[in-house]
């Protein structure tokens, strides 16, 4: 019932549109936008260089707990020598990578190969900019915002951020002139496009809630609830769908190294590879950030810890964790699930995702559109809902299953089972060693491999 | 095309310039007409399509400081991130050396593009000076940036029409798409894996089993060196039709004796070793062309 409720506050076609923040009525700006507008350049600097530096640590950070945590999975310790813990390994590790030596391949497309790895870098950590990492806090004496800019469009500014971040990929991919990173480029190319449908499809219901494409107002509107509870599908397509988007396990098919050696980088080295590094793991970083924004309310403490909101500090400390929380689940799908095939996951994309999204907007749709019109009898909703599944239901259990051929066994071939008069035949005799036996120098012989006979008994034991 | 129309327009009603919109203006303006002209002039394919998507990119942020985000971000969400990466897919595909041919093939195609280029560069403007002068922004659509439910109420009430009639003729063109390239009738069935092995075993193909990968057997993994038989004489089947085969060095089948660390005297292994250096069956004749089809 909350949840209809819910739905009800907004009342879009009747009243005016639905800000989640009041507007000014002179700017047009809501009070976020205004805290921004008022930010003295320095702010707006400094703001820039945290975000980069959260970004980068972030990143370091990640990798390391990826190692770590994988390696618990697997019984080993992982990473544990450079720094207290083994903390400062990808740090070390990265300033390797910047000193090593750069190759450029001969065949590979000289200016295009440059560039890939900026276009890769640059946008992911552009996304960043609309995020909403914490409530309204004061900065020197001047109160703004944990955010660099409130755009009207912030959610479209993270999907425009990935699908030119692609290109980084795709160009990296066949400026090498290397097969395997050509047939990584390609994947890809698809694979990107393909879920970002899945991935834009699932924030719709997001904004049709909120009325809004703000980030922020996303945020203020999750105040009497999370997205997470009210919007449970979307959230699951959202989830797999961003898996999918970054190219991470279990479906990093552009970079599976079973398949193409090194994916779309095999052929990228020195600090241009560290960039690409770079570029997937703040990838990670801000599509975990945009599903807190989305469906976990962003910095906002859940109930028992309610108070907390009225710290800007407070809320960003929660958005942290929410976000962590999300670049664990990566590391743990890494860690458990193997790979999908190339046809499986592009059937996953476009059979499932795409239409389980379609037909819950269309509900979403319905629902919004009887309560906003004044409809108030959720009993007859709900009894409507269940007829509708009920139908659906009963169609499916009614409709005739798909004749699956069997499969055809030759009446020559025993196929598949042994035939039931197989006699096993009894192993062959053992050989009998004849090494040593003669000439001087099969002593040594003798004497190895009785050294070596005792020390598997000694392991036995 | 109305509702593009409503889109550019729904944050123009200012017609104050500041200094940073002009500074960006003057930015990606360049930007902007450069890449075009490059796009036109580059040899590459794919050096057109990514000036073509910078372009495309310039005028998004133009859009964007003009104070209509909504659009410049779905410029770049559908142009420059879709419909540009289907095309780059496209090209990636025929090949990094495919260059534009400056031969014309058709003639006088040259010239009917030209007239035609022309006559449209001629439409299109007259249009848009139309444009410019008379066409008033759609009422309703809110001032300022927060003008996106504005401009979705419009598009769904007042501009419905136009907006499900795009939408329809983009549906009928997708499916078009699919139905042209899935054209499978059941002339053009594709054999299972389970049919294939079949028409194998019964003799349809050359050989049962596939040809032998070069450098099986052999000191090296190149291409250009053919694959060994464990008698060491060149597997034919092995060489490449397209690629010059390098000649081998086969092991001296004298060496390395296995038991000599025993010191029994090594078995007799004269076996025939054919003639290892030289790319040629054993009959004399050249191997490479000798492959059945």
């Amino acid at each position: 019932m909350n949840v209809f409720a819910h739905a009800a506050g907004a009342r879009f076609p009747t009243g005016p549109l639905p800000a989640q923040q009041p507007v000014d009525p002179v700017s047009g700006l809501t009070r976020t936008q205004q805290l921004l507008a008022d930010d003295p350049i320095w702010l707006v600097l400094l703001k820039v260089v945290v975000l980069f530096g959260i970004g980068v640590v972030l990143t370091l950070f990640m990798i390391n707990w990826e190692r770590k945590v994988v390696g618990r999975m697997q019984h080993r310790p992982g990473p544990n020598r450079t720094g207290p813990n083994g903390w400062l390994q990808s740090l070390a590790d990265g300033l390797k990578l910047a000193f090593k030596e750069e190759i450029i391949p001969v065949l590979a497309d000289k200016k295009v190969y440059f560039i890939a790895p900026v276009i890769s870098t640059v946008p992911a950590f552009v996304a960043f900019s609309v995020i909403p990492f914490g409530g309204e806090v004061s900065i020197f004496g001047e109160p703004t915002v944990l955010q660099l800019v409130d755009l009207p469009v912030g959610v479209l500014v993270v999907l425009a951020c990935s699908s030119i971040g692609v290109y980084g990929i795709v160009l990296g991919g066949w400026s090498s002139g290397s097969p395997y990173p050509l047939l990584a480029a390609l994947r890809s190319a698809a694979q990107v496009i393909s879920y970002e449908i899945a991935l834009g499809l699932s924030i719709v219901a997001v904004v049709l809630y909120t009325g809004s494409m703000s980030t922020a107002d996303i945020v203020e509107r999750q105040a009497g609830g999370w997205y997470f509870w009210l919007l449970l599908p979307s959230f699951i397509v959202f989830v797999i769908s961003m898996v999918g988007e970054t190219n991470r396990a279990p479906f990093d098919l552009p970079e599976a190294e079973s398949e193409l050696v090194g994916g779309f980088h095999t052929e990228y080295s020195s600090l241009k590879f560290a960039l690409f590094f770079l570029a997937e793991y703040v990838n990670m970083v801000t599509v975990s950030a945009m599903a807190t924004t989305l469906f976990l309310g962003g910095g906002r403490w859940p109930w028992p810890l309610s108070s907390f909101n009225d710290s800007g500090w407070l809320m960003f400390v929660a958005f942290l964790v929410k976000t962590l929380l999300f670049l664990f689940v990566f590391i743990w799908l890494r860690g458990t699930l193997p790979r999908m095939r190339y046809d499986q996951f592009m059937r996953l994309g476009w059979k499932v995702l795409v239409p389980l999204s379609l037909v819950w907007i269309v509900a979403v749709f319905g629902i919004r559109t009887y309560v906003n019109t004044g409809g108030d009898n959720y009993t007859l909703l709900l009894l409507l809902i269940g007829f509708l599944v009920l139908v659906v239901l009963g169609v499916a259990f009614l409709l005739p299953d798909r004749k699956v051929a069997e499969a055809e066994i030759e009446p020559a071939s025993d196929y598949p089972v042994p035939p039931l008069d197989l006699k096993v035949p009894s192993s062959p005799p053992k050989r009998r060693r004849a090494v040593g036996t003669s000439g001087s120098a099969g002593a040594p012989r003798e004497t190895a491999g009785a050294i070596a006979g005792d020390t598997r008994k000694e392991g036995e034991e | 095309m109305s509702t593009v129309a409503v889109l550019a327009q729904a944050g123009g009603v200012e017609a104050l310039t500041s200094t940073g919109e002009a500074i960006a203006f003057w930015i990606f303006g360049p930007v902007a007409l450069a890449s075009a002209l490059g796009m036109v002039f580059a040899r590459h394919a794919v050096h057109c399509a990514l000036l073509l998507a910078l372009t495309m990119f310039s005028l998004a942020i133009l859009y964007v400081i003009q104070q209509a985000p909504f659009l410049g971000f779905t410029q770049i969400i559908v142009y420059t991130g879709a419909v540009m990466m289907l095309f780059l897919f496209v090209l990636m595909l025929v090949g990094k050396d495919s260059r534009d041919s400056v031969v014309e093939v058709l003639r006088g195609q040259r010239v009917a593009a030209l007239v035609l280029g022309l006559g449209m560069a001629g439409l299109l403007v007259a249009a848009l000076a139309r444009s410019l002068t008379s066409v008033q922004p759609a009422p309703g659509a809110g001032l300022g940036p927060n003008n996106l439910g504005g401009l979705g109420r419009l598009i769904f009430t007042v501009y419905l029409g136009p907006f499900e009639l795009t939408s329809a003729l983009l549906i009928t063109a997708a499916l078009g798409a699919m139905v042209l390239a899935h054209a499978q009738s059941s002339t053009h069935e594709k054999r299972t894996q389970r049919q294939t092995v079949i028409a194998r075993l019964r003799g349809e193909h050359a050989r049962i089993s596939p040809l032998p990968g070069p450098g099986v057997y052999a000191t090296a993994n190149s291409v250009a060196v053919p694959a060994l038989l464990p008698d060491g004489s060149i597997a034919p089947e092995s060489l490449s039709e397209i690629i010059e085969s390098v000649a081998v060095d086969v092991p001296d089948t004298s060496t390395p004796d296995a038991h000599s660390l025993t010191g029994r005297s090594s078995p007799d292994r004269s076996i025939d070793a054919g003639e290892p250096n030289d790319v040629s069956t054993p009959d004399g004749s050249h191997s490479g062309t000798e492959k059945e089809s």
